[in-house]
């Protein structure tokens, strides 16, 4: 068999980035809870907002840990396996993929100490403080990413010179064309996945019987929020869409599942498509809905698939399903919420057991949707590493042989299977462990610096147990 | 135009001498880690570098970033070409990083696993890094900016040979940090091992110094073409390891750790400096894997305003982690 390296590569990639931003997702929308749980405290004193502040803020050390550790690959990922495009477009990649580095240091250097560690060693507005830069600093790191992935999707801002990329203009390529819809569109993503992980664990909690004030008060406040931005969320995913109507027609073709260019386009609620055959089949669809959505006209015209040759088509089928169960998941997060927006307005959220019980079911949804997202947009680009410029084929490392793909491939599937079974075990250990009183942790008086992790110290074999109250 | 490869040359260098001696102890602790005498020599040892390893790290991350930007030739000539060496490295930080935070956290008795993790996981980081050090010296095989060579290239004798001789440095560091931050017993064993290692690491340096110049005819050149200066490098080199064996005879606590840093830093500009200007040897300089001027400055104005913090936070965190480490001192 002939090994493929740029398949390889590919599948790699996809794998490690999954395997990465799944954590962020989650830090991006906590740290932002933990700041607000932070400054209700230093509004109202009230303990039970320090008890959930110090509960999230274990599971956000243990997390960030977590996404430290396999962003490490990251970082060297791009020259291993594409070092022609890296070298290619290392003029802006460069910077800005290490303004993201930067910022992430200053922010450990400076804030996620005293966040972690310094609650009883600094005053009240220093911890408050700091636990708000930590959530900013998140957004920061998330802004340089999506700067640099939207920048390959709608290059802008910049030159090429023998096949080299030179900046002209650092704001026009920073702020790409895609830039603002993909960058509202991910931080509402990380909102709704921290949102439903809170929620999801507050309705465990409540079930339980354990901290029932305190996981009350999470639910409710979590709720609110969700109930307002999961629509949201739709309304600005459909904007993103628009861009990307604009920008990369032949991703929408494939996410719409078009292959004929036509006026009054059908959505597509079911279908299988055939690459090889150029057409689908068990189509299921409402008439002209597509052309109502993306150009606001009933009978405004959708380019199908047909129009590009062959080889410029992205692989159909894993961005129309990837897209419709983003989507799905998306509607399923609305129904969700408004149904606990309606408890809650009732003042019945408590005794619906059903309804907590279905709240602990969605804890994974968010984050499958999020990568069915990152799927549409990035096999959605395909064959182009940036967009309509640089095909993989170009961007590949030239010395790249399948053998060696495949070997590191399997390799890092190998170790992210034990760095993710011993983090998503011990995050279970932490949740079952329940949320200890303020009084309870441990008091630390070595009045020393620490790494992240280490603020969590609950050991592996701790009871699962939870205590009443 | 202006001109800021000289600054970035001195960033980028400066980052990747702070990663060497700071992860350099740690992983060196590391590989010791099965000549420990006891468990609770090991939980000490482990004290003693747990509040600083995530940090030393980051060093890292910032050096392969910061070379796609100062330096995307060397960024896309050396990863492809140490593929296999790359992967190695980082899978070996990864499982000691995991290792060390899950060693904490189990029961006494189920450690054996996490402490062989431990050490593995150093020993293939420190050896993979120092066959890139060899890498380095050997040269690329390029062609039009691009690696071209095989992709066991770098796997040579004399690599395998840097790599080992890596390890033994990496050893000495976490030994002589030891001698500093142990005592007793443990600190007698630690000394005990600098010594071993201080003999191996001569023994290292002085094969390279002869290999390298009889393979390679422009560092013959840069060395024996005529009388230089670089000539004062072997020769503090000698005086730097010759205080470092009498400061642990004198039972001296700081001064073994220091020289250390000392020999690496002098290794360390032993290499630039025969290479010198080449980056990507044999065929580019510094200047030919330079990126664009714009692009160069960009990026300074961030990382000259975020290095300070960095540095500062560094100081703090080894300031208030000074003093002896005891096996009870609660520090996980």
């Amino acid at each position: 068999v002939e090994l493929d390296p740029i398949l390889l590569s590919r599948i790699q990639f996809a794998f490690v980035v999954s395997f990465h931003a799944i954590f962020p997702v989650f830090t991006i929308g906590l740290a932002s809870y933990i700041a607000v749980l932070e400054a209700i405290f230093y509004r109202t004193g009230d303990p039970h907002w320090a008890r959930l502040s110090r509960f999230w803020i274990r599971i956000f050390a243990v997390v960030f840990g977590m996404g430290v550790v396999s962003g490490l690959v990251m970082a060297f990922q791009f020259g291993t396996n594409w070092s022609e495009f890296s070298y290619r477009t290392a003029n802006f990649m460069g910077p800005v993929l290490s303004y993201e580095v930067v910022t992430a240091f200053f922010l450990e250097a400076v804030f996620l100490g005293v966040l972690l560690f310094g609650r009883d060693r600094v005053a009240q507005e220093v911890h408050l403080i700091s636990a708000i830069m930590v959530a900013l600093g998140t957004f920061i790191s998330s802004f340089w990413i999506l700067s640099a992935n939207s920048w390959m999707q709608t290059p802008a801002g910049f030159e090429m010179r023998d096949g080299i990329v030179y900046v002209t203009s650092w704001a026009e390529a920073i702020f790409n064309p895609s830039f603002r819809y993909r960058f509202v569109h991910m931080v509402l993503a990380s909102l709704l996945t921290g949102g439903f992980v809170v929620a999801g664990i507050s309705a465990y909690y409540l079930l339980r019987g354990h901290a029932v004030e305190a996981s009350r008060r999470a639910l409710k406040m979590t709720l609110v929020m969700l109930a307002v931005v999961a629509p949201l969320q739709l309304l600005v995913g459909d904007f993103h869409g628009l861009d990307t109507f604009e920008h990369q027609p032949a991703k929408v073709a494939a996410m719409e599942g078009a292959w004929e260019t036509q006026e009054g386009a059908p959505l597509l609620l079911f279908a299988i498509p055939s690459q090889a055959r150029e057409t689908n089949r068990l189509e299921v669809g409402i008439p002209g809905l597509a052309s109502l959505i993306l150009t606001h006209e009933w009978e405004g015209e959708v380019r199908g698939l047909k129009d590009w040759p062959p080889e410029e088509r992205p692989p159909v089928a894993i961005v129309f399903f990837a897209f419709r169960i983003m989507v799905g998941i998306g509607l399923i997060m609305i129904v969700v919420a408004w149904w606990g927006a309606w408890l809650l307005l009732r003042e019945r959220l408590q005794e619906r057991e059903r309804y907590l019980r279905v709240l602990t079911w969605m804890i994974p949804l968010p984050f499958v949707a999020v990568l069915a997202g990152w799927f549409v947009t990035e096999v959605g680009r395909q064959p182009y590493l940036l967009y309509g410029m640089m095909t993989l084929r170009e961007g590949v490392t030239p010395s790249l042989t399948g053998g060696m793909a495949l070997f590191t491939l399997i390799g890092y599937i190998a170790v992210y299977a034990v760095v993710f079974t011993a983090g998503v075990y011990y995050l279970t250990k932490l949740v079952r462990h329940g949320m200890p009183l303020p009084e309870e942790y441990l008091e630390d008086d070595t009045g020393r610096a620490k790494r992240p992790m280490s603020a969590a110290d609950l050991p592996l074999d701790a009871s699962g147990d939870l205590p009443p109250n | 135009m202006y001109d800021l490869t000289y600054i970035w040359i001195g960033i980028i260098g400066f980052g990747i001498l702070m990663y060497v001696l700071s992860d350099g102890f740690d992983l060196g602790v590391g590989v010791l880690f099965p000549f420990a005498r006891s468990d609770e020599d090991r939980d000490i040892m482990m004290n003693s570098v747990a509040p600083v390893w995530d940090g030393n790290e980051t060093w890292l991350v910032l050096g392969g970033a910061g070379l796609l930007a100062a330096f995307p030739l060397v960024y896309a000539v050396f990863l492809p070409a140490l593929y296999i060496g790359v992967f190695l490295m980082l899978t070996g930080l990864i499982f000691r990083g995991v290792a060390f935070e899950f060693r904490f956290k189990s029961e006494p008795g189920r450690r054996t696993l996490w402490n062989w993790a431990f050490f593995g996981g150093s020993l293939v980081a420190a050896f993979a890094q120092g066959a890139v050090v060899g890498t380095f010296i050997q040269g690329f095989e390029t062609e039009n900016m691009r690696y071209v060579g095989g992709p066991l290239d770098w796997l040579t004798p004399f690599t395998v040979m840097t790599g080992l001789g890596l390890v033994a440095g990496y050893a000495l560091l976490g030994a002589t940090w030891l001698v500093l931050k142990t005592e007793g017993e443990t600190q007698r064993w630690a000394r005990t091992w600098a010594y071993r290692l201080l003999t191996v690491v001569m023994v290292f340096f002085v094969i390279v110094s002869i290999w390298t110049p009889l393979t390679d005819a422009y560092v013959q050149s840069r060395w024996f073409a005529h009388l230089t200066w670089l000539w004062i490098l072997p020769l503090l080199t000698i005086v730097v390891a010759a205080a470092l064996w009498s400061a642990l005879g004198r039972g001296r606590e700081a001064i073994p750790f220091m020289a250390t840093i000392v020999l690496f830093a002098l290794f360390y500009a032993g290499l630039l400096f025969s290479k010198w200007p080449y980056v990507v040897p044999p065929d580019y300089t510094f200047w030919d894997a330079a990126s664009a001027p714009e692009s160069q400055l960009f990026l300074l104005l961030g990382v000259l305003f975020v290095i300070p913090f960095v540095l500062m936070y560094t100081a703090w965190t080894y300031y208030v982690f000074r003093g002896k480490v005891r096996a009870d001192a609660g520090y996980h």
